[in-house]
């Protein structure tokens, strides 16, 4: 199943403004760019092994939607560096949600948890958009009914600010400070034309 | 001494006239007729004036389950529904099987004085479809019972069929056989046998559970020399059946239910018990073969079947749920409705399938009489253009399995008057 | 979604592909060492099966469980009768309780459609009567799909005793809702009433000779056999003379299962359960690697999380607590 059309519930839960609920105009600030995005995974790659000391150990799991494809990516880049592959998968937190009763229901995406497991791991969430950290929290239930890791980290390609949990990256690519009017909207190669994240509305 | 003065009515809805009601029968017939001004007047302007219908088929409950029906107020429902007698039906608890409880029916309702109610007996002790029940001693009763049924279920062993028509043969009574061959639809058939019935699950009652039933009878009839009224037939195979038997001669006589004449089965879809009835309702190609039927005469009355049921034997999963509907207050917006507006049948056609017909099957002399003088004045006086809708918290009965609720009619019962004396009225049901 | 499912016709093609395809996610938390979601936790599911049934009920129940639902099981054995309680009175008392959804079974065809008419929670059909068993279709298409792929174009026979089968009026929808051809093989007394009629209006074959559906001359190569259970209890209400005669006829016996292997090994068997060994499915073919008895059972509960999830979980999941203020008063329903 690869439901590329569904609305990603991958980015944070608040109600408004979300990267979500914004239609795909095209319009909006640019402010990263595909060459901007891809310096930042390098450069979050490596502060990955920097942090870790080496890919031992090292499991990405992405969020869907587009936190999957990010996790690819940043392990492709680690593979590159280390010169070996790591264990990479998604970790879906549709049933782990808060607002499951404030939304009609959506349909869950896969689950892929590495045939490594996660017990004693290094597991690094990776996100598109960090935002009120619900999905975080979420997605930290739904791993520990998968095992015990070691540590978990937690990479995301844009931290907006806003946070109703106290939960922080370990790993951000850049911080964007907005108001809760606007709407950061992440386009990925995977799932869109190119890769670009852009801010839409809000008071200017 | 009463009278009634009825002006403007126009009989079987020809020229208006008015009609002088004295000491419950009728006196005078003319226009601008004089009476004393301590007469009642009844300005009848705009209606139609029938003779007071007769129901051969009514279930009034009463005794047993008084909470769904009682003999008042079913004589009331009947009242309002411009019935003036109704043949209540034997399968009460207890049965109507002996001649003291058919006395007791009548009595009750002599005493409610809004319909005659004339008692049915059961044709088999306690309606086990066994042994006869004591048809002539009912006969014998003040009731003067001549109307046998089992109705509810059918005489199934031709045997005993065979016997009970010989039997009532002697002092001219009538066997209203309730016609569904209980191996070919047993007691749980609750939908008309074909692909509905399929598609929902539920229990079958095909068409000829009723028409073999009736064929069979019919040969019965021709055998014993006797007489059989077929209750509700619904099905256009019965209905072939039926016109064969009269072409052949056979004293056989058949009604139709309203609710036949107009639902079709596709109600049963939502699983709803207000619309589950024995016989089921049928697909709509039945019911223009039922209307055509009544139209050329070869179905001779409407009957409605009333047939109420307290709310909690409704309430059931729908094969579980008790069969039956409401029908008295109705009879006449239906029937109106799907014969006279449609043009198959005229004023007096009508009159004839729910006055005339039904009394002169019911032995009911003094009931569906032809409006003149000397008459009873058991008469009704009708709105063909009394557009209403049903609902079902205005009845008169106690029960509210009305599948009519929400409906809407182009005419309408004004004032029901039994031996010149007004049982319903409109002010009366405002 | 619909907010009851209680008949395959609630779901169009594109919400049973959602609940098939939320199924196979649903399956993965099968396979975990801790089997728990918190995904209905706070939610009340009621099984109330006035018939016996071990295999639903348990599946129901399960599923329920795993998603941190709390589930209760109750029996309203006996039929009812009009000297029993209503059946009207029986679910609403306990739907007065604050139940978020039941899930019933009863053996009147129907019944779940009254009851959703009479209570505020949302009711699941788990087999009502000869109607309808939808999630047993679903499971059955899930069960299918995982062996054959998208039943899309793929052609499955139903054999067995018709008339008396929900699972056959489910599965007669949702197979044709998902692009299947199908085939119905039963002798003409086991046959669903106007089947005729039926069968053309709804798109499908009708046969009453197995060996010439299965591989006669210029037959539609099947992908599916799905055999239904035949009661013995039918042979003394006249539907077919013997066991023996019907095995014959209709059974899928070890010579049948030879030659259908041999045309097409890629064949898969169902059958709902519970079999009859030996009398429509021997042994073998039970057994065989083409069967997919056990699968079914195991995605029982897969399919079963999924439809609790689609019409429990989301924004009008729960039974209003506000809404049933008003109702409860028993007003206003005179008709």
């Amino acid at each position: 199943m690869c439901p590329d059309t569904a609305v990603p519930p991958s980015s944070d839960q608040t109600q408004s403004s979300s990267s979500e609920s914004t239609p795909a105009t095209g319009e909006g600030r640019t402010v990263l760019g595909a060459g901007d995005i891809s310096r930042a995974l390098r450069r979050i790659a490596h502060e990955i092994l920097e942090a870790n000391k080496g890919a031992d150990g090292l499991v990405l799991l992405g969020i869907p939607s587009r936190g999957v494809p990010l996790a690819r990516r940043l392990a492709a880049i680690i593979a590159e560096v280390e010169g070996s592959a790591i264990p990479v998968g998604s970790l879906d937190i549709t049933m782990y949600r808060d607002d499951l009763r404030r939304q009609p229901t959506r349909a869950p995406m896969p689950t892929e948890i590495p045939d490594s497991g996660v017990d004693g791991k290094v597991v690094v969430l990776v996100d598109d958009v960090l935002y009120s950290g619900r999905t975080v929290r979420a997605a930290l239930d739904a791993l520990a009914d998968h095992g015990r890791p070691a540590a978990v980290r937690l990479a995301v390609l844009v931290d907006r600010g806003h946070r109703e949990l106290p939960i922080r990256a370990d790993h951000v690519g850049k911080n964007l400070p907005t108001s809760q009017s606007e709407t950061v909207r992440v386009r990925l190669a995977d799932f869109d034309d190119a890769d670009s994240v852009t801010i839409t509305g809000g008071v200017r | 001494m009463s009278a009634l003065l009825i002006t403007g009515a126009r009989p079987l809805g020809g020229d208006a006239v008015d009609v002088l009601v004295r000491d419950g029968v009728v006196a005078e017939i003319g226009s601008g007729l004089d009476a004393p001004s301590d007469v009642e007047r009844l300005a009848a302007d705009g209606l139609t004036l029938l003779p007071g219908f007769v129901d051969l088929h009514t279930h009034l409950r009463e005794p047993g389950r008084e909470d769904a029906e009682t003999i008042a107020t079913g004589s009331a429902a009947a009242a309002a529904g411009g019935f003036t007698a109704v043949l209540a039906m034997a399968n009460t608890s207890p049965v109507t099987d002996t001649a003291e409880a058919a006395e007791r029916v009548l009595d009750l309702g002599r005493a409610a004085g809004l319909v005659d109610v004339q008692p049915v007996g059961a044709v088999t002790k306690a309606l086990a479809g066994e042994e006869l029940a004591e048809l002539a001693l009912m006969h014998r009763s003040r009731a003067r019972v001549s109307v046998f049924s089992d109705d509810g279920r059918c005489v199934h062993d031709a045997r005993v069929m065979r016997r009970a028509l010989e039997y009532v043969r002697a002092f001219g009574g009538v066997v209203s056989q309730h016609s569904q061959d209980p191996t070919l639809a047993g007691s749980a058939a609750c939908c008309h046998e074909g692909e509905l019935s399929g598609r929902l699950g539920l229990p079958g009652w095909p068409a000829v559970a009723e028409s073999s039933i009736i064929a069979r009878d019919a040969q019965l009839a021709r055998h014993t020399g006797s007489r059989v009224h077929v209750a509700h037939v619904s099905t256009a195979e019965g209905v072939e059946v039926v016109r064969w038997a009269k072409s052949a001669g056979i004293h056989l006589t058949a009604e139709v239910t309203p609710h036949h004449l107009l639902l079709t089965q596709d109600r049963l879809s939502g699983y709803d018990p207000t619309f589950k009835v024995n016989p089921p309702l049928r697909p709509r190609e039945d019911v223009e073969v039922l209307r055509a039927a009544l139209a050329d005469g070869t179905i001779d009355a409407v009957a409605t079947d009333h047939a109420p049921h307290a709310r909690h034997d409704k309430e059931h999963a729908f094969v579980d749920a008790a069969f039956g509907m409401l029908g008295l207050e109705t009879a006449f917006a239906v029937v109106h409705d799907t014969m006279v507006r449609s043009g198959a049948l005229d004023l007096a056609g009508l009159a004839d399938r729910m006055s005339l017909a039904p009394a002169r099957i019911a032995g009911l002399s003094d009931h569906g009489r032809a409006i003149e003088v000397g008459a009873p004045a058991n008469l009704v006086l009708v709105d063909t253009d009394g557009g209403h809708t049903v609902d079902a918290a205005a009845s008169k009965s106690l029960s509210r399995n009305n599948p009519w609720h929400g409906m809407s009619f182009t005419g309408a019962v004004h004032t029901t008057i039994l031996r010149g004396r007004v049982t319903a009225s409109p002010e009366e049901s405002a | 979604m619909p907010r009851h499912l209680l008949s395959m016709s609630d779901l169009d093609a594109a919400a049973i592909r959602t609940i098939l395809d939320t199924a196979t996610q649903m399956h993965e938390v099968q396979h975990r060492e801790v089997k728990k979601i918190p995904t209905l936790r706070g939610r009340t599911i009621i099984n109330l099966f006035f018939e016996d049934s071990t295999r639903t009920r348990s599946s129901f129940e399960i599923a329920g469980k795993w998603m941190s639902a709390d589930t209760i099981n109750i029996t309203g054995k006996g039929s009812a009768t009009s000297k029993g309680e209503s059946l009207r009175d029986t679910v609403r008392t306990i739907d007065a309780m604050g139940v978020d959804a039941f899930v019933i079974r009863h053996g009147a065809s129907g019944a779940c459609h009254q009851v959703a008419g009479w209570v505020d929670a949302h009711v699941i059909n788990a087999g009502d009567g000869t109607h309808e068993h939808p999630t047993q279709a679903l499971l059955d298409a899930y069960t299918m799909e995982r062996r054959l792929g998208s039943l899309e174009g793929r052609h499955v026979a139903i054999v067995g005793d018709l008339t008396h089968s929900r699972v056959l009026r489910s599965n007669l929808i949702s197979l044709r809702r998902l692009g299947a051809a199908v085939t119905l093989v039963a002798p003409p007394t086991l046959m669903p009433s106007g089947i005729t009629s039926w069968a053309h209006r709804d798109g499908f074959t009708v046969g009453h000779d197995l060996d010439a559906v299965l591989g006669g001359e210029g037959a539609r190569p099947v992908d599916a056999l799905m055999m239904l259970r035949v009661q013995k209890e039918r042979m003394s209400g006249g539907y077919f003379p013997t066991a023996r005669e019907y095995t014959v006829g209709y059974g899928l016996t070890r010579d049948r299962l030879a030659r259908l292997t041999d045309l097409n090994p890629e064949i898969v068997i169902c059958h709902p359960g519970p079999m009859n060994r030996g009398l429509e499915i021997s042994a073998d073919a039970a057994d065989a690697a083409q069967s997919l008895v056990l699968d079914q059972v195991s995605a029982g509960v897969a399919v079963r999380m999924s439809v609790l999830y689609h019409l429990l979980a989301g924004a009008d999941g729960g039974a209003d607590a506000a809404a049933r203020v008003p109702r409860s008063a028993w007003a206003g329903s005179a008709a």
